[in-house]
């Protein structure tokens, strides 16, 4: 039975590209997908692309292509990426150009081109807000972009065609690596469907799956921490799965990495809604069949929705962040004084944000339930205390910081002020129809 | 003895939702924490952090237990004053909770 191999090269925008590579050389792979897309950084491509019409594609896509194109060129393995972002024409243009400055020829390069459903967002005025029911028209906020979640089908079609590397803009994660198992499988069920978004939701984080975001020395030990490898998916024809990595790369593959990697991100294990299925996750397991490879067994899938996800992306307010190093005894009331001292300065000059957080790094920062946890403050002997506040504008918030922080009429031994402020862009969510979306292939040659 | 000596976790976040898993070592310990980390307990614990409810799955054949915890990451990860805008520590926070 045919079976085809395919590699996590990227799990997010600036991820590594050493393993990448390696996997390239050693992994005897047929693909390899590069997923570059976070939630906010296809609203930040699109503000980047209003400002220059050249620009709104992955600011990586030149570094990578650069070293992964002789590779996917000598080792015959086909590229799929989203590093498109908001200007996908513009991506595949660059990787046409830095393929002819490397003398590679005889290149196909496809771009997947229809997220961008910007121009659309008034017939959406009465839709809810799916994080919050409320209506979208009611948003009394700048709106900078909105794209849809495409699934495989421009991903499919191109490869169809005979396309080498694959652009992308804002596409399911999954679909990077669900598209090529359907291109060179035909698969056509909603239970292949299922199987294949399992693939692409274990690979769509790189080292997620093979030891990375998950060591706890002594309890769960990742050997060569330093060095872990990226994922390869071996998958057969009629979906068998097995997940593994380069023999002599660092990480680990087991039931251990997968269980958590099969539980990143998902919510209802029989009901995860990608564009092309709904994914039914509840009865997957793992089998280990050999050292660092595992079978993942059980998915299948369910008719896909008939509507695709919107990302808007919108002008939210401004964030300021202070933070001022306490230690030695008493450094918790020494905090408490600094920030009544803040509050106290804010309501007498009349400064209001919008939104305030005082917190203690080290203490409670992270999780404020650590007040129910009893530990014993004493035993800790520096933290930061941060002050991070909400503001329509940025002056308000850099008022805010530095009448908080008077420089010298401050506590004991306070030292190490370090202040930010950045604007928030933010993200909703909208369920748009599909016919909305239709998406086209474009295409260049070397 | 707590969660931290018989299983693992791993936060995932989408918008304003928190998902924390607990992953069993030994299947064998599934019955004992399919009992005591009941969605309630998990809202308990985050009783500040999380602003909205906690719905529990289970993965029984895995050892697994998931929970999904809404309204728990300051209004979203793209607009949170948090720290830890993913809230991606919380994964090891859970595993202080007693047994």
């Amino acid at each position: 039975m045919r079976s085809i191999r395919i590699g996590g090269g990227a799990g997010y925008s600036d991820d590594s590209l050493w393993p990448a590579l390696e996997l390239m050389r050693k992994g005897n792979l047929d693909y390899i997908g590069f997923e570059c897309l976070a939630e906010r950084t296809i609203a930040i491509a699109q503000q980047q692309k209003l400002a220059d019409p050249r620009k709104g594609y992955n600011s990586q896509l030149e570094f990578r292509m650069e070293h992964v194109l002789p590779l996917a060129k000598e080792k015959g393995v086909k590229v799929v990426t989203n590093m498109g972002a908001a200007n996908v024409e513009a991506a595949v243009e660059a990787t046409r150009k830095v393929a002819e400055e490397l003398g590679i020829t005889g290149l196909k390069i496809a771009g997947v081109v229809g997220d961008n459903v910007f121009h659309l967002l008034d017939r959406y005025r009465d839709l809810p807000v799916f994080e919050t029911g409320e209506r979208f028209g009611d948003l009394d906020r700048e709106v900078v972009s909105a794209n849809a979640y495409l699934g495989i089908g421009g991903i499919v079609e191109a490869l169809d065609r005979g396309a080498d590397v694959v652009i992308t803009g804002r596409c399911n994660d999954a679909a990077l690596f669900l598209g090529p198992l359907v291109h060179e499988f035909g698969w056509a069920t909603d239970d292949l469907y299922g199987k294949g978004t399992l693939v692409g939701h274990l690979m769509e984080c790189s080292a997620y799956v093979t030891g990375g975001y998950f060591c706890v020395p002594g309890k769960k030990d990742v050997p060569d921490f330093w060095n872990i490898g990226y994922p390869i998916a071996e998958v057969f024809e009629n979906g068998d799965t097995f997940l593994t990595k380069l023999p002599d790369a660092g990480g680990r593959v087991d039931r251990q990495t997968c269980t958590e990697q099969l539980l990143y991100e998902i919510h209802d294990p029989a009901n995860y809604i990608v564009p092309d299925c709904v994914a039914d996750f509840s009865k997957v397991d793992f089998i280990e069949v050999g050292k660092d490879r595992v079978q993942a067994i059980g998915a299948t899938g369910k008719p896909k929705t008939d509507t695709l996800k919107v990302s808007v992306g919108y002008r939210d307010s401004f964030i300021g962040t202070s933070e001022l190093s306490f230690g030695g005894p008493g450094w918790k009331e020494r905090c408490d004084l600094y920030f009544d001292a803040a509050q106290k300065i804010w309501d007498h000059l009349g400064l209001k944000p919008d939104e305030v957080q005082f917190s203690i790094i080290g203490y409670n920062s992270i999780c404020p339930d650590v007040e129910h946890m009893d530990f014993d403050l004493s035993r800790i002997p520096e933290v930061r205390a941060r002050i991070a506040v909400r503001t329509k504008d940025q002056k308000t918030a850099l008022a805010l910081l530095k009448e908080a922080n008077p420089g010298l009429a401050c506590p004991a031994g306070t030292s190490m002020l370090s202040m930010s402020v950045k604007e928030a862009l933010a993200i909703l969510s909208l369920l748009i129809p599909r016919e909305d979306v239709p998406f086209h292939v474009m295409y260049q040659e070397v | 003895m707590k969660l931290f000596d018989i299983a693992h976790s791993r936060t995932g976040d989408k918008g304003n939702i928190s998902n924390i898993s607990v992953i069993c070592y030994d299947r064998k310990d599934y019955p004992l924490i399919a009992e005591r980390v009941t969605a309630d307990r998990v809202k308990d614990f985050f009783r500040d952090k999380v602003k909205g409810r906690v719905v529990r799955y289970e993965m029984p054949q895995l050892g697994a237990l998931n929970f999904v915890l809404y309204d728990a990451l300051g209004g979203g990860v793209t607009r949170t004053l948090d720290i830890d805008p993913h809230g991606k520590a919380l994964s090891q926070f859970i595993l202080y909770m007693e047994i």
